[in-house]
Parts: C-alpha cells; structure tokens; sequence
C-alpha cells in the first residue's frame, strides 16, 4: 500500500465513550485541538479552526503557532458505535491558498470490540493523488499532518539504503 | 565528515526540494544508477540540460545532491546522509499520528468530569 497510513491502537473505555469522543465535534475537537463551528453530520461540511489541544499541553504548544487557521471536513458516514469517516484536505493550513480544488483524503475511524476495551483503526488514505508539492509544503506547514506519508518519497529514498 | 557541509537545512527545505516530479526521478536515477553527469541525466528523459541544472541547483541548495567536477563536466551524486534525515521526518510524521492517537486514548480512558 502506497496510499494509505494505518494506525490501531486499544483504548481502555467503554464503546460509547470512544464514540463520543469521535462523533461528537465539541470532543473530537478538544482531543484533536480544533474547534468545530457546527455537529458531525453525514453529507456536512463543517469548518473549524485550529484551537491548540490541553490534552497533551506539549502538543498544545506545538499548535499554537496555527491558532485560529480554518479549514473543513467533509463528513463522509456516520454508523453510530461503529464507523466515523470524513475527507479532508490534508495540511491544508498554508494562508492564502484554495485547496477547494485538489484533491481530498479519507479518514475513517473504526471500532470494534476488544478484551479489555475498543480496537480502534483509523485509516487514511488517498495520498497517491495528492499533488507532490503540496504534500512536501503541508509536510512543512501542518503540524497534524499526520498525512504526509509522502510515499513517492520513502520509495525512493529506500532504493538508496 | 567534511568541513564542507553547510549547516543542515530544515526539513521544510528538504521535502520542498523533492516536492517535484522531475527532481524525485532525478533523485531515482541518481540513486539507481550512482553519480551520473548532466548529460546522462537529461538523457532519455524528455527534459533539458539546463532544466536539469536548475533541479540539481534546487537540490544541492536543500544539501540533497553534491555536484564535483570531473574534466569539463560535473558529475552529480546523492548525499545520502541528507536522504536518511528526509526518512526520519517521515517516520516523524507517522509518529504524530501515533501522537494524535495518544490524546485521544488520554482523553476517553481518563475518568469523566
């Protein structure tokens, strides 16, 4: 897979409360360190803004330098306890620039039941079609940029080791 | 290691410098094929010399590629120690994803207010 980053990881709290802390965009936000202007709904756009995280002050700090930048989701499904996906635009922090017309990422969070809590997945995926420029700049201007798994890159860069 | 590096450029400057068809397939060709001259690069490949030169300027600037000369040309390698640190900031970024998932995993298993 050269498009897709996947992550899971185990999460020690109910179904419900993971559910909520995904679907809820007051909580989501708080986590993530957004602030969301209006409710996840399936088929919404819903603008937010950068608001730094006091869940891991560190990471807050780090976010302080995009306050206040906007940017969108686009809530793809909501299957309530089970799958959360929205696409977005990734990195797409740098002012003064349209990102309206390139193209989008999709990040979806699953659960499932586990042992002792929730096996949470989340994928995102799409990079291939994401232009190389901009994965290179989002790479430098987002500190989320979770996405920049500039694979084009890593590709190459492992032919030289 | 040579007095010659210049200080290490930001990540910014690095992924900018590849952020580039032409110059990842530059960095491609370089790496498959070791130090290759201008001439050899531009051929087969529908680019010119001089468009080569310019990516090659862009990439030597992000410490990437080092240009020596040899007779009347340069010949062109990578800097492979500049390419390892591009692949650290990809695991980097893989790691705020790990980061992202922490907070999350902080937020719901902390008991509720």
């Amino acid at each position: 897979m050269t498009d897709t980053i996947r992550k899971e990881i185990l999460l020690r709290a109910s179904r419900g409360r993971v559910w909520r802390a995904l679907s809820d965009s007051a909580e989501f936000g708080h986590w993530f360190g957004m602030k969301f202007e209006s409710p996840f709904t399936a088929g919404a756009t819903v603008r937010g803004t950068i608001q730094p995280t006091t869940v891991d002050p560190d990471v807050g700090k780090a976010q302080e330098s995009h306050r206040g930048i906007a940017f969108e989701l686009f809530i793809e499904r909501i299957e309530p306890q089970r799958l959360f996906a929205f696409r977005w635009h990734p990195g797409a922090v740098e002012p003064g620039i349209d990102y309206s017309k390139e193209p989008t990422t999709l990040v979806t969070f699953e659960l499932a039941d586990a042992a002792e809590g929730v096996l949470l997945t989340v994928t995102e995926s799409g990079f291939d079609s994401i232009p190389l420029e901009r994965r290179a700049r989002a790479f430098s201007a987002n500190e989320q940029g979770w996405g920049m798994m500039v694979k084009v890159i890593a590709r190459y860069v492992e032919q030289t080791s | 290691m040579s007095s010659r590096h210049r200080k290490p450029e930001s990540p910014e400057v690095i992924f900018a410098a590849l952020g580039d068809r032409i110059r990842l397939n530059l960095v491609s060709r370089l790496s498959g094929g070791g130090p290759m001259s201008i001439t050899a690069l531009a051929s087969g490949e529908n680019v010119t010399r001089q468009a080569v030169t310019k990516h090659l300027r862009v990439m030597e600037a992000a410490g990437l590629v080092r240009g020596r000369r040899h007779g009347r040309e340069r010949i062109w390698q990578l800097e492979a120690r500049r390419l390892e640190d591009a692949r650290k900031y990809l695991k980097e970024i893989s790691h705020q994803w790990d980061n992202a998932l922490a907070r999350l995993q902080a937020y719901v298993e902390r008991p509720e207010r």
